[in-house]
């Protein structure tokens, strides 16, 4: 086994763990039924998405709203999966098998990854619904979907970081939900104009350049952008690494 | 109790319900544990303070300690799970600071009130140990360590809808699911009743043959009934690294000699007996008994029935010592 496979070890067993634990308890199975409310509501609200008004052969009206709605749930289904391990003293038994630190994490990460992933596609319905309708783009929904994918991926390795941080899963929960907030805030345009305002435009290009909100509206569009990806991706990874040192220094708390 | 000098004798029975590697298989005496120099502080806490140790196969080594002596830390670092400040471990031949991994394989290991999934079934939790130990066999795996833990009648229940002697047994099962040639375990016991204290130590007792166990307890009659090898720890030292039996000798009060005068004054018996050139001291206890001590811990029945002379004399029996007094003694820095 190569150096970096073998630092990955026994990422298999957990994500099958994890993934079948969230549908082990009702937990799972609420968390779906929420988000299809959720974004069902959002899609054809006179209020929010006016899929029913506009008229129009495209998803937009379900996607422009998912960040929002996985702000608050995806640290609920981040929140258990390390705070539990270290309330409950399972993570000493975990990392004493032959699974290293880095592969127990990982494993985590795309068990609540994977289990996302069924929540999101469960909207197929409304992809059935604009394709009887009318025309699609194609191009356009699939972008949408692996825009959602990611950005469900980045605001689930922060609440990652926060449940490795804390025991406790309600507060695991909330700062993970206030840091997914502020890192969705940074892209409304009210923020950038303060920003614009008191720190010039080069400050404000920067900060714009870190919206989650810009990059996830240019691949919803269909542009499937190297640097918006990248964002996506980068995050990701950047969050997953700062959640492994902060397990490193918490796990034996 | 007897010493297990040579695990290889331990009946072949034994050997099969354990599921343990036949006895030719076996090297009596290796070293599998080698710690020397284990240190670890906590802030300004000094957990463990230079520790140095062997265990081989077939030894049965009990920790005690009171609490926070290091027993638990010092089981951690061989682990892998927590990294020494100082000082190297070793287990069979691999140090655990360049390969946690291999070591882990290597190693069943109890941590301290026996964590699992609660929400995971005993089979479904064991089939997950089994795959991230990478086992090929896991079925049969899993099969034999529910036999072996007496889990049979629970395998289909949710872990933490069992009692808290059944949850230690899932702990002990998970531990020994790979066949380990090492089992480290936390306070097995604790916090179990009397009868479920014994199905746990009879089962450690049947693990022993061909393998090495550290245990830590602070039990010290389960100490007598598992171990073959006891070290005491306090404040991170070691303080005694001897055998259960030999601590017994040297506790105090061993081997003294307590009866009742039925004839005749018992001051007067005791001062006979304080007089005699073998005799630590005598003394009327509260209820009116004699009790005579040694001065070297030899059992010196005869030479009180021979002193008492005139006297006639009851229920004459002859004290063990007691680990706990030595326990006690040593832990106060008094020398033992």
């Amino acid at each position: 086994m190569s150096g970096f496979a073998r630092r990955f070890t026994g990422m298999r067993a957990v994500l099958r763990r994890e993934f079948h634990g969230y549908f082990a308890s009702p937990l799972g199975y609420i968390f779906i039924v929420i988000f299809l409310i959720a974004s069902g509501y959002l899609m054809v609200s006179r209020d929010f998405g006016r899929f029913l008004e506009l008229r129009e052969a495209n998803l937009d009206a379900l996607f422009s709203y998912l960040p929002w709605i996985f702000v608050v749930l995806v640290p609920a289904v981040a929140m258990r999966l390390w705070a539990e391990e270290r309330r409950s003293g399972t993570v000493e038994l975990l990392l004493t098998l032959p699974i290293t630190l880095e592969g127990s994490y990982l494993g985590k990460f795309l068990a609540g990854w994977a289990f996302l992933a069924v929540s999101v596609f469960l909207t197929w319905p409304a992809v059935f619904q604009v394709a009887r309708l009318g025309d699609p783009d194609w191009g356009a929904i699939f972008a949408s979907y692996v825009a959602t994918l990611l950005a469900a991926g980045v605001l689930l390795a922060i609440g990652l970081l926060f449940s490795a941080l804390s025991k406790n899963q309600v507060v695991a929960f909330i700062l993970a939900v206030a840091a997914s907030v502020g890192f969705l805030l940074i892209g409304v345009p009210q923020t950038q104009e303060f920003v614009g305002k008191w720190f010039g435009g080069y400050v404000e290009r920067v900060v714009s350049s870190l919206s989650l909100l810009d990059h996830f509206e240019t691949l919803t569009r269909g542009l499937l952008q190297l640097n918006s990806l990248l964002f996506f991706v980068l995050f990701t990874v950047g969050w997953l690494v700062c959640g492994m040192l902060v397990l490193g220094q918490t796990k034996t708390n | 109790m007897t010493e297990t000098d040579h695990p290889d004798s331990v009946s072949p029975t034994v050997a099969a319900e354990t599921g343990a590697a036949p006895p030719e298989a076996a090297a009596p005496g290796e070293v599998l544990i080698s710690v020397a120099d284990l240190t670890k502080h906590y802030g300004a806490i000094r957990a463990v303070d230079g520790i140095s140790f062997e265990v081989r196969r077939g030894d049965v080594l009990g920790f005690l300690g009171p609490n926070g002596a290091g027993k638990t830390t010092a089981m951690k670092m061989i682990t892998g799970f927590l990294e020494p400040d100082r000082g190297s471990i070793e287990v069979a031949g691999i140090d655990v600071a360049a390969d946690r991994l291999a070591v882990s394989r290597r190693i069943g290991y109890l941590p301290e009130d026996a964590p699992a999934y609660g929400e995971m079934t005993v089979e479904a939790f064991l089939r997950f140990i089994a795959e991230a130990r990478e086992l090929e066999a896991a079925d049969e795996a899993i099969d034999r360590v529910l036999e072996t833990a007496h889990l049979r009648s629970v395998r289909g229940q949710t872990i933490e809808t069992l009692s808290k002697g059944y949850k230690r047994r899932v702990g002990l099962a998970q531990a020994l699911i790979h066949d380990p040639d090492v089992l480290i375990l936390d306070e097995p016991t604790d916090g179990l009743d009397p009868n479920q204290k014994a199905v746990v130590q009879d089962l450690i007792s049947s693990l022993s043959a061909n393998r090495c166990i550290v245990l830590s307890t602070h039990i010290l009659d389960e100490a007598e009934r598992v171990c073959n090898r006891a070290v005491i720890l306090s404040e991170g030292r070691i303080l005694v690294d001897s055998t259960p039996d030999a601590l017994v000798a040297q506790a105090p009060g061993h081997n003294a000699v307590r009866f009742r005068v039925t004839e005749g004054d018992a001051a007067e018996v005791a001062a006979i007996l304080s007089a005699a050139d073998w005799c630590a001291g005598a003394r009327v206890l509260p209820g009116g008994e004699v009790e005579a001590e040694p001065r070297d811990g030899q059992n010196r029945l005869n030479d009180v029935l021979a002193a008492v002379g005139e006297h006639r004399v009851a229920d004459v029996r002859v004290r063990e010592g007691r680990l706990d007094e030595l326990f006690r003694d040593v832990t106060r820095g008094v020398a033992a």
